[in-house]
């Protein structure tokens, strides 16, 4: 499945006349039993992770034309929550993926608290080695559900990881990673948040979730995050934020079918793109600009919109 | 029979209409009224006698010399008197001896053309209107080709060029009028204008250019002015002079068709003399009075069409239409009425100059009049081809906008009452541009006569013609209306098509939140997104069985849209589940109301019915055909009927539709109901793909499109038959043959269009009988697409029945609409029906083509 990303990633060009940005390539992906996230590869000699429904993390040699499972790591959550990696050096990354994983306190406990409680947890495994470095766990007396959504980010001044996590009641969290414990927790949304992504130079993010509206949220000096302000939308439900790597621009993946696309500094409507006919799950920038959309519906739309100059 | 050339005309006894005419007797000798002949009768005589028998060169020089003496314009002329006798009496015979010696040893008598050249002088300096009349009796009379007769022709062709023809004119107009000749006179009109006719039959295929009418007309055109302008010269000088014989070549020369060539030139000219000039716009005037009156038609339309405005032709006509009853009659009912191939300018024209002067301003009242009471008479709409009927509505818009609001309260009541009849008629009319075509004029109409009444409006498509004409009915600048009348308010200037962009793509307002930081951020400009609406999916239903209980029941008007708009694709998807409720589902479709303000409803309705046709359509087409004689439908639901049939026996005939739908339909509920977008990227994925793949060889890779059976066969029956039948018994409600001829029209467009679907299948022999049975008993309808579906319904047969089975099956009926075919392409007043009946008259002959090559052995 990752092959048929690619090849459709660099297939030359042909724009539908009418759409507000040119669409530049769209190709169906069949359907198929393990619904897979993709988490891109960094670099070029990277392995491609990829997330499958089967609780497994597989690790894809992707170089030179092949096509292989190199490696795997079994998942314990089959939740809707990605994972995030944070390359830590030469082929050295930090996975954090949702799940309890060799939890200590598992054997104290009965299976429906097991269940319950290890949803909760955050799992921080290094690669390739497949080490848990550590498990985050919520504190005891609060109750954010089942984490939705990571985002691991690093400062280029400290060489402390921190991880971004929206949970199930609709906060957002900041995690020091190494330190394993709760820096700060808003709670920006009513709903679960589906989506976060975070501008670590402005240090801010933009959360979405079921329900009608974006977060944008700030982190100051003191590790503090802050609501900065909600953002309407027509129609409820977002599945992925993402912000593209100039800073731009932000995409948002709606349960609208609808891929909307906001001015990043000040949150100024800028494009719908409705092409998909069911729900946008996730959504992507290249390098070079080009947002991608995974649907429902079987397709992936490439558009290219406000070129870089 | 011709005296012989040898004799010489010159003693052949005038023609009568010679300009010595009254004194022909005493050129001859034998006259006894003047005893004594004169000395310029000796010297002519005796010049005579020298040319005709002396083969000496220098003795003819001197003679001929002599005679020019008479002519004036040497340096020794001879006396007014004898020069006036010389011109009056013995200048045609000279002229004719002249003629009669022309040959090339004579000219060649005397070295370098001189002979030659003294010969085309007489012609070129004497008397114009007799040199002309010589010359042309001349070259009629001369066997060609010869050499005499093209040098005569060379030498007219001359005599043009040097203007002599004003001269001819000129001559005319300063004869007093009880001194001219009306019968030379006719003779030189004659001529004059037919020219190029006589030249061309003359010299065949060596005709010179300057004699082709294209030629000659713009160039008489000129000469007229040059004779004009002497006219209006001694006109000043105090000398009394008379127009009326350019009016008759003018006029002539209309009658012969040359309207565009003379007065091409003639108007401008005019145009711009009589700017300013009371003398000269007063000759002008006269110039169109002495028009004769059968000329009087030709002359006008030709000013009318020519003039650049009613300003112009104000000061062409004058006051014409009041002093001219044959110009009145021309002017307001043979343009307005009787015609109708004039541009709008033209008409404009014309009914500007009505308005432009107080005293003909009534003309122009009644002429509204009568326009409003043709506009509203139902046989002219019933029987005027559509393109009279614009012409009608638009002077009346004209007209409108010309009048003031007193004028049109005098005759109100009459007004509205034609109004109101020809309002009903059109809208009843079954045709869109005539409806369309009432509207406008209603609209425009009513505000003007009834001003304080609530304005008419109605809900049209604007199109070029209806923005054409009320475009019309805004006054014209103010230059144009009278000032006594006081300038007509614009009824219509606040419906005007202005469309004012709603969104602009780029937006007005900065960004609020914007920092400090002044990047370039600031260039993205939004996108549209006026298309961003909530998405109402919770509601969706999911199952057919599902639809149409919130079809029915639902009050939940979010779920109701939703099921309307899901309909299709579940119909599409679930053809199983479809037919277990599909007669249900037709039903409750058919009988659907728009009860929120659904965009779209009329196409997702049709649609969704067109999908529950085509899954199950046998028992769907028994229910909606036995629905279509039902009492209690409305017209509209009768005419969904229709369509829904015609669409679904498309689809359902369309070749390949097996391929496509399972294609589609194989991946089950997953497939998107919006399945328009897939053909694109599957060309662009194909076209990616034929690109990079090399052949070595193009066997049988490329396949036709596979073959499959035509669908609509097993089911044509149910579709066409029923329908066919009922036609001719009218219920309470509903009554084809009387007033519903609307869906008359609509169900023989329709049983046409299902004629013609059934291409290839085995019912179509019974079909094609059954519905040629149907023209037949139709044929003369009064309705004008009631006849335009007969005559597509007669092409689909021709079309669609194997030409060996209506040979065999059908001959009668074949003959007998044939005969009636020809009859239409003659004399429908229906454009388009003729039209038809050409194309299906053309097919029958194609029939007739492809039966032949069997015949012969």
């Amino acid at each position: 499945m990752p092959r048929r990303l690619n090849s459709s990633l660099d297939t030359d060009s042909c724009g539908r006349q009418g759409s507000p940005a040119d669409d530049l390539a769209v190709a169906e992906v069949p359907s198929g039993k393990a619904a897979a996230f993709l988490q891109p590869p960094v670099g070029h000699s990277t392995p491609a992770f990829v997330q499958g429904r089967d609780l497994k993390l597989c690790l894809w040699d992707l170089a030179e034309g092949r096509n292989a499972v190199v490696d795997s790591v079994g998942l314990e959550s089959v939740g809707f929550c990605r994972g995030s990696i944070l390359a830590r050096g030469q082929q050295r990354w930090m996975l954090a993926v949702p799940g309890g994983g060799s939890d200590e306190n598992r054997l104290d406990l009965a299976p429906a608290q097991i269940n319950l409680f290890s949803y909760c947890q955050i799992q921080i495994l290094e690669m390739p080695s497949k080490t848990s470095v550590c498990t985050l766990k919520p504190e005891a007396d609060a109750k954010p559900g089942m984490p939705m959504c990571l985002e691991l980010w690093q400062t280029d001044s400290s060489p402390r990881p921190c991880l971004l996590a929206g949970y199930e009641d609709g906060s957002v969290a900041l995690w020091d990673v190494s330190e394993r414990k709760v820096c700060s927790r808003i709670a920006c949304h009513t709903e679960p948040v589906m989506g976060l992504d975070f501008d670590s130079q402005k240090a801010r993010g933009v959360s979405g979730s079921a329900e009608k509206a974006l977060a944008v949220w700030s982190l100051d000096e003191q590790q503090a995050l802050q609501v900065r302000g909600k953002h309407e939308l027509t129609n409820p439900g977002i599945s992925d934020v993402k912000i593209r790597p100039d800073r731009k621009i932000l995409a948002t993946a709606g349960w609208d079918h609808r891929v909307r696309v906001f001015h990043w500094r000040t949150m100024k409507p800028l494009a719908v793109l409705a092409f998909h006919s069911a729900v946008v799950h996730c959504v992507a920038f290249a390098a070079d600009g080009l947002l991608a959309a995974g649907s429902r519906d079987h397709r992936i739309s490439i558009w290219s919109l406000y070129p870089r100059s | 029979m011709r005296p012989s050339p040898r004799l010489g005309p010159m003693w052949r006894l005038g023609p009568m209409w010679m300009p010595t005419a009254p004194c022909a007797f005493t050129s001859f000798p034998l006259n006894r009224m003047d005893p004594v002949p004169s000395s310029v009768r000796l010297t002519v005589r005796e010049a005579v006698h020298t040319l005709s028998s002396s083969e000496d060169g220098g003795c003819i020089f001197s003679t001929l010399g002599s005679l020019k003496r008479y002519l004036g314009g040497t340096e020794n002329p001879a006396l007014p008197g004898e020069q006036e006798e010389f011109a009056r009496v013995h200048f045609s015979a000279v002229l004719r001896c002249l003629v009669s010696k022309l040959n090339p040893d004579w000219l060649g008598l005397l070295p370098n053309g001189q002979l030659e050249e003294l010969w085309a002088s007489f012609f070129l300096e004497g008397p114009a209107d007799q040199a002309f009349l010589v010359l042309m009796e001349a070259l009629e009379d001369t066997p060609g080709p010869s050499f005499r007769l093209m040098k005569m022709a060379r030498l007219l062709a001359r005599f043009l060029k040097a203007g002599r023809m004003a001269a001819v004119m000129e001559g005319q107009c300063r004869q007093q009028a009880e001194l001219a000749f009306p019968l030379l006179q006719e003779a030189l009109l004659i001529k004059v204008v037919g020219l190029p006719d006589r030249l061309g039959n003359c010299l065949q295929h060596e005709n010179l250019a300057e004699f082709f009418p294209q030629n000659y007309f713009p160039l008489l055109g000129e000469e007229a002015v040059r004779v004009l302008q002497a006219v209006v010269d001694s006109l000043r000088g105090g000398l009394d002079c008379s127009v009326s014989f350019v009016s008759q070549v003018v006029g002539k020369a209309c009658v012969y068709g040359r309207q565009k060539e003379i007065l091409g030139v003639l108007v401008p000219r005019l145009t711009a003399l009589t700017q300013g000039s009371c003398l000269w716009q007063r000759v002008c005037w006269r110039l169109v009075e002495c028009v004769p009156d059968r000329a009087m038609e030709a002359v006008l339309t030709g000013l009318v069409e020519t003039a650049p405005g009613p300003q112009v032709l104000a000061r062409l006509l004058g006051n014409l239409v009041l002093k001219s009853k044959k110009a009145r009659f021309v002017m307001t009912q043979k343009l307005l009425f009787l015609q109708y191939r004039y541009t709008t300018p033209v008409l404009q024209s014309l009914l500007g100059y009505l308005a432009m002067d107080s005293q003909r301003r009534p003309l122009l009242v009644q002429a509204l009049k009568e326009l409003m009471e043709t506009w509203g008479s139902s046989s002219a709409i019933r029987h005027a081809p559509l393109a009279q009927q614009c012409y009608v509505s638009k002077a009346v818009l004209i007209c409108l906008a010309h009048l003031g609001d007193a004028e049109l309260q005098d005759s109100r009541d009459e007004l509205l009452a034609s109004l109101m009849a020809g309002v009903k008629c059109r809208l009843d009319s079954s045709l869109p541009a005539v409806r369309r075509l009432g509207m406008v004029v209603a609209e425009v109409a009513s505000a003007r006569i009834h001003p304080e009444g609530p304005p008419l409006k109605f809900q049209y498509e604007e199109d070029e013609l209806s923005c054409e004409m009320l475009a019309l009915a805004t006054p014209q600048p103010a230059a144009d209306s009278p000032s006594e009348a006081g300038p007509p308010v614009a009824p219509v200037a606040a419906e005007a098509p202005d469309k004012q962009t709603v969104e602009g793509g780029v937006p007005q307002v900065r960004p609020q939140g914007s920092d400090s930081e002044l990047d370039s951020d600031d260039e993205f400009v939004p996108y549209d997104m006026s298309g961003d609406q909530e998405l109402k999916s919770g509601k969706v239903p999911m199952y057919v069985r599902d639809c149409v209980e919130a079809l029915t029941t639902s009050e939940d008007w979010e779920r109701w849209e939703a099921a309307l708009r899901a309909l299709e694709g579940l119909v599409v998807r679930s053809p199983a589940a479809t037919r277990e409720v599909s007669v249900e589902l037709a039903q409750v479709l058919l009988h659907l109301e728009e009860k929120t303000s659904v965009a779209g409803f009329e196409g997702l309705r049709q649609r969704a019915l067109v999908a529950v046709t085509i899954t199950d359509p046998a028992r769907v087409a028994e229910y909606l055909t036995s629905q279509f004689y039902a009492i209690n439908y409305s017209l509209r639901q009768r005419m969904d009927i229709l369509d829904v049939l015609a669409l679904a026996a498309q689809e359902l005939s369309r070749p390949g539709r097996f391929r496509r739908t399972s294609q589609c339909g194989s991946p089950g509920p997953t497939c998107p109901p919006s399945c328009t977008v897939a053909p694109t990227w599957r060309a662009v994925v194909d076209e990616r793909i034929r690109r990079k793949t090399r052949r070595f060889s193009k066997g049988s890779s490329r396949q036709g499109p596979a073959g499959s059976p035509n669908e609509f066969n097993s089911v044509a029956g149910y579709f066409f038959f029923p329908l066919i039948q009922g036609f001719d018994r009218p219920l309470v409600t509903f009554d084809l043959l009387g007033d519903d001829q609307l869906v008359l029209g609509r169900l023989a467009h329709t049983l046409g269009a299902l004629m013609y679907l059934a291409v290839n299948t085995t019912v179509a022999v019974s079909m094609g009988k059954a519905l040629l049975e149907f023209v037949w008993a139709l044929r003369f309808h009064g309705d004008t697409y009631v006849r335009r579906g007969l005559l597509s319904a007669v092409s689909s047969v021709l079309l669609s029945v194997p030409a060996e089975r209506l040979l065999e099956d059908l001959p009668d009926e074949l003959l007998e609409a044939r005969s009636w075919l020809a009859d239409v392409a003659e004399k429908d007043p229906d454009e388009d029906c003729r039209m038809l009946a050409v194309k299906a008259l053309l097919l029958l002959e194609k029939l007739k083509d492809k039966l032949l090559p069997l015949s012969p052995p």
